[in-house]
């Protein structure tokens, strides 16, 4: 580390807003593929991009249950925009990944192709909610997990394409409609695992290095010390977008409430309005189902194992001979909301949900996941307890 | 997270990649009954056949090249290397293809996988197996288990339950088990013709005939949903406690490592927590439907 750049860590610098040009040259010279929120069929999506003219400038979005609308917004801002249906989660574990590609020759199985090696990743304008997502698909995906248990072993695209990204976070002024990040402790504000975290002004950016890339980074850009006005109203700003959040969810207690609550009436109500259509879990930057399938190439005898994101709305994700486990919707909505908000606690000991809202947002009937786990909780009855233990007793007596 | 059962379980062995299956050969072909087959299979590489370990009541992902896999029990003897055997009932797409290989054809094959019974806390205890159909295939390895550590174990017993005699799975084991004194198993069926002198009805019947000593009873059941509950609600209702009833389920399974998500159990994963089970870890959920 050298001298000039030293004193730059934890220290607050002020990056004017035409920087922005230089910063992304930059990441495009030293070989990253730079991935960003930008205006993509009606909708603010992370996708490649090599010059900042592509990122979503001026544009605002508007969000509720069921509903997503892009505005226009104030034309010098670049990150006035909240999260839109992607999520930085496809480009550690894409939406359909090859595998591999075998050929069968007699007893051999001569492998010819193994899972592509991923790109030098930096993201630009990813929000604290999908950092901590992040740091959930890790425990899933096994980084540093319990050596224990199978989910040790690395899916080794995952452990490439997380170990050589570059995250520049964007901290959140203003929240959506559907936002509740900050009932869920993940922002607005990213406090960790960021290389370089940009709080935005009319004017520049109020930016922190959290690694010595960022520091690197920063090192060669036009940043100067950021002045303690500057810093007021860049903390006014996060104060305010923590006030200004669409949703709450109380969590306290929230996790025992819905163990024991796999009978409580409310199940069948939300049923009646949930279509099983998926867009949930499509959306979510946690979820992690998969299935693989394989494809024949006959003319070559080659076999293809692809896997593709699941859904646990689908009838064939629990298939076995006698049906599906989960045949009803009641018993998928279920299974869902508790696995986001419990059981994801005893899988990976953290919630599976980091409240970015998207699930809220991308609904066709706008159902909520703030207000069924809030009505679920707030309605304990002994009927809602029914299952397991209560029953079993009885036979046990 | 709670290790009940086998805790030194065998870790996967995957091969290259956990999702690539290891080429093995259909070394022979045993019918059990109308649709199920024991296959024999052995794995091509010398090396990954000799150092492949594993323990009663796990199981493997077979592949059908080209098809897609299966999760199957392995059903032989797990202290007798080389040759694994599968107990195959055919019903879809893979095990259709797998069958249609047949003795000498190639599958591919990735395992062991998941938590088995728990013969590490065998000792002193009596045994009570309970089984229904092709859920005597991962209650077989247990059996040769508890017959090559015999006094390890106080009582043994084995309850077999099938819908008619020619439905029976290892019918010629079976025979010899039931008049070899050695455990005491017995063999019920749902519906039979003239010539079967055994048990007539279904396996919840016997359960109600055996005299269980609660405070040194293991209970490790395997059959449809329906089989487990009334082993489960038998057993618990004589007192033995729920820390000693297991149970093997069954799940959708994709990965086998715990990676899909398909066989989610409320909070467990079957291919890794289980598929074996104690009554204890899964109560709270067990009476629930689609959990
Ligand atoms: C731990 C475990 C051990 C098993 N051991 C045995 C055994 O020893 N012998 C045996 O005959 N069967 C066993 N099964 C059931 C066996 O896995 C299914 O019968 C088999 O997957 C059916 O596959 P298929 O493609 O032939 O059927 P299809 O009906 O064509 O399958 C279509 C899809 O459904 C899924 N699927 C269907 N049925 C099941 C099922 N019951 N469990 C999981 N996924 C299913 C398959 O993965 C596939 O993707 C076991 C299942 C589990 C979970
Ligand atoms: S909510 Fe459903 S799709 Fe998402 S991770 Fe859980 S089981 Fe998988
Ligand atoms: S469950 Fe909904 S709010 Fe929570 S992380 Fe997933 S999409 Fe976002
Ligand atoms: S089979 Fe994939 S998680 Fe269990």
């Amino acid at each position: 580390m050298s001298d000039t750049t030293a004193p730059l860590i934890h220290k607050q610098s002020f990056l004017p807003k035409d920087a922005m040009n230089a910063l992304v040259r930059r990441l495009v010279d030293e070989g990253y593929t730079v991935i960003g929120p930008q205006v993509h069929d009606g909708a603010i999506m992370m996708r490649p991009l090599t010059t900042a003219d592509e990122l979503a400038k001026g544009v605002c979005d508007e969000q509720d249950g069921g509903r997503y609308r892009l505005t226009d917004g104030d034309s010098e801002m670049y990150f006035d925009n909240v999260v839109g249906p992607d999520s930085p989660k496809r480009y550690f574990f894409p939406p359909q990944q090859k595998l591999f590609t075998l050929t069968i020759k007699g007893e051999r199985f001569q492998v010819d192709d193994t899972t592509p090696k991923p790109p030098k990743y930096a993201f630009i304008g990813i929000r604290a909610c999908e950092l901590a997502a992040i740091k959930i698909q890790d425990r899933v995906f096994g980084i540093d997990v319990d050596q224990q248990t199978f989910r040790c072993e690395s899916d080794q695209y995952y452990r490439r394409a997380r170990q050589n990204a570059l995250f520049i976070v964007v901290n959140c002024t203003r929240p959506a409609g559907t936002c509740f990040c900050v009932s869920m402790e993940t922002g607005p504000e990213a406090i960790d695992s960021f290389d370089l975290s940009l709080t935005e002004l009319r004017e520049g950016f109020i930016v922190r290095t959290g690694t010595e890339k960022g520091v690197a980074l920063l090192g060669q850009l036009p940043a100067r010390e950021a002045t303690s006005a500057e810093l007021e109203l860049a903390s006014m700003k996060l104060r305010r977008a923590r006030d200004q959040m669409g949703r709450r969810l109380d969590t306290r207690g929230l996790k025992e409430a819905l163990d024991k609550s796999m009978e409580h009436p409310r199940w069948d109500e939300v049923a009646d309005r949930c279509l099983s259509c998926a867009n949930c879990t499509m959306v979510c930057p946690t979820c992690f189902c998969s299935t693989v399938s394989d494809t024949n190439d006959l003319a070559t005898g080659q076999v293809t194992r692809t896997r593709f994101w699941e859904s646990c709305f689908t009838h064939q994700f629990s298939y076995t001979t006698t049906g599906p486990v989960r045949s009803t919707i009641r018993g998928r909505y279920r299974h869902w909301l508790c696995h986001k908000l419990a059981t994801w606690w005893d899988q990976f000991d953290t919630s599976g949900c980091v409240g970015c809202g998207r699930c809220i947002t991308w609904c066709p009937v706008g159902i909520d996941l703030t207000e069924e786990a809030t009505a679920i909780r707030e309605q304990q009855t002994e009927a809602s307890d029914r299952s397991g233990r209560g029953f079993v007793d009885e036979w046990a007596e | 997270m709670t290790q009940l059962g086998s805790t030194d379980r065998p870790a996967p062995f995957c091969g290259l990649d956990t999702w690539l299956p290891l080429p093995a050969r259909i070394t022979r072909v045993d019918q059990e009954n109308f649709n199920t087959r024991t296959f024999h299979v052995q794995i091509v590489d010398d090396a990954v056949r000799s150092s492949y370990r594993w323990l009663p009541g796990q199981f493997n992902m077979l592949y059908a090249p080209g098809i897609g896999e299966a999760a199957i029990s392995i059903s032989s003897d797990c202290e007798q290397g080389g040759v694994l055997e599968h107990t195959i009932r055919v019903v879809g797409s893979v095990t259709r293809a797998i069958d249609r290989l047949g003795e000498g054809g190639v599958i591919g094959l990735r395992g062991p996988f998941g938590r088995g019974w728990p013969v590490d806390q065998i000792d002193g205890h009596d045994v009570v197996m309970v089984a229904g159909g092709i859920g005597l295939a991962p209650i077989r390895p247990l059996v040769y288990w508890v017959l090559r550590h015999r006094e390890r174990c106080h009582r043994v017993i084995l309850l077999y339950g099938c819908r008619t005699p020619d439905d029976q799975v290892y019918a010629d084991e079976l025979k010899a088990w039931e008049s070899d004194g050695v455990i005491d198993a017995l063999v019920t069926v749902d519906n039979a013709a003239q010539d079967w002198v055994g048990p007539v009805g279904v396996v919840t019947n016997l359960l109600r005939r055996v005299r269980v000593n609660a405070e040194r009873t293991m209970v490790m059941a395997c059959g449809p949903k329906m089989l487990n509950r009334a082993a489960a609600w038998n057993f618990l209702q004589l007192h033995v406690p729920a820390s000693r009833v297991f149970l093997s389920l069954e799940r959708n399974m994709n990965c086998g490592f715990g990676r899909c998500g398909h066989c989610q159990y409320g909070s467990k994963f079957v291919c890794t927590d289980g598929p074996v089970f104690a009554f204890s870890e899964i109560a709270d959920i067990f009476a629930s439907e689609e959990a």
